[in-house]
């Protein structure tokens, strides 16, 4: 039982942090709950439907359809993460504003909400497809210990909905003003973090060789494995044995979203183009 | 027109850097691992250092496994009755654990010498 709930837990730890931040960054925005909750259902069928081909999934690609998936979604994610920056860069002021109650305001609010939603699902089904894994394996191989072992998945599930609540409490905490620029910095870390990632299981499916060597080792710090070093990895990007490339790919991230909110932020008469 | 010329080289130089050596990629050392009853076989296994490794793990089981090692910073569902195949970059000389991560019993270790 213990050990399907840490399993459970450690898988659903990740995904727990990132809905978290998201529920925190939509606070004020109606219909949330609706996206983000579609979002994690979504996220979760789907991650039943990757782990039920992920034999297949595995063949594609000369062995390394896994790795190029993931390197997929998580492009996807971070997509969507630098697009819903610089989209509030772009509307955040009105939308604070009084202009909030009016019905376009709420029409151009679901598009970032997809993009958020879209975010969730990814963190859902990344995360989802192993627990799916392993509890089904579990549940095949022997019927007895199966209560135990959904109890088990269940609590750890429990706890990585607890993650989601205490990361958004915690930043709910945050005076409105500080939010915003707080959340625009996490979510900006955290795209780099998955572009990072992203670069990895590349660099797994030998797709990308060059700059591939480690920059350092800060494993004897913290390391990756640990409830730091996990937390940090997810919110950050944290990893103790960076690659050039890697780093590259973090850094771009970071200045290609500054650079793209300071062009659409500084511009409001384009605001009109836009919304029509 | 010297900044086209530039440009051109820089881009060339890119495209160089992203073509990786070639060889490296060619020349890793196979090992073969089977997994069955929640066990690896063999579960101690070796490869020169300075080149690149695939690990190829069948799963015999009737459940899916994870490969995964923190050392060699990998990690990957291999389905019930199936194939993995896992590539790590050139090692240094030591000894690098790996386990199940669905089945921390199911533990082995590569050693680089």
């Amino acid at each position: 039982m213990l050990a399907a709930l840490i399993i459970v837990f450690r898988e659903v730890f990740e995904a727990g942090l990132i809905i978290g931040i998201v529920l925190a960054v939509t606070g004020s925005v109606p219909h949330r709950n609706r996206w983000i909750g579609g979002g994690v259902l979504v996220g979760a069928l789907a991650a039943c439907l990757v782990a039920a081909f992920t034999g297949a999934l595995s063949q594609l690609f000369a062995g390394m359809g896994q790795e190029l998936f993931n390197a997929a979604i998580l492009a996807v994610a971070v997509t969507m993460l630098t697009w819903h920056n610089v989209w509030m860069a772009h509307h955040g002021r009105e939308m604070a504003g009084e202009m909030r109650a009016v019905g376009q305001a709420v029409a151009e609010g679901s598009k970032s909400l997809l993009a958020l939603a879209v975010v969730v699902g990814v963190a859902v089904l990344r995360e989802g497809s192993e627990v799916a894994l392993f509890l089904y394996g579990v549940a095949a191989s022997d019927g007895g210990s199966g209560l135990s072992f959904a109890i088990g998945g269940f609590i750890g599930l429990v706890l990585g909905a607890g993650v989601c609540l205490l990361t958004y409490f915690g930043l709910m905490r945050i005076p409105p003003r500080a939010l915003f620029a707080t959340t625009t910095t996490l979510i900006t870390l955290l795209a780099a973090g998955m572009a990072a990632q992203a670069v990895v299981f590349l660099e797994r499916a030998n797709w990308l060789n060059s700059l591939d060597t480690v920059v350092w080792d800060s494993g004897w710090l913290i390391s990756e494995t640990s409830l730091a070093g996990r937390t940090l990895h997810t919110l950050i990007g944290y990893t103790d044995q960076p690659t050039e490339m890697q780093l590259l790919v973090y850094a771009a991230v970071v200045l290609a979203t500054f650079m793209l909110m300071r062009l659409t932020g500084s511009h409001p008469a384009d605001r009109a183009v836009a919304a029509g | 027109m010297p900044m086209m010329k530039r440009l051109t080289l820089a881009a060339l130089g890119a495209i160089a850097l992203l073509q990786g050596s070639p060889s490296q990629a060619q020349q890793a050392t196979e090992i073969r691992l089977t997994y069955s009853k929640g066990q690896f076989q063999p579960s101690q296994v070796s490869a020169p250092a300075d080149k690149p490794i695939a690990f190829r793990i069948k799963n015999l089981d009737a459940k899916a496994m994870e490969f995964e090692s923190s050392s060699l910073r990998v990690e990957k569902v291999v389905a019930a009755g199936s194939e993995g195949v896992v590539n790590v970059r050139a090692l240094k000389p030591g000894r690098y654990e790996f386990y199940d991560d669905f089945n921390e019993k199911a533990r082995g270790a590569l050693t680089v010498e």
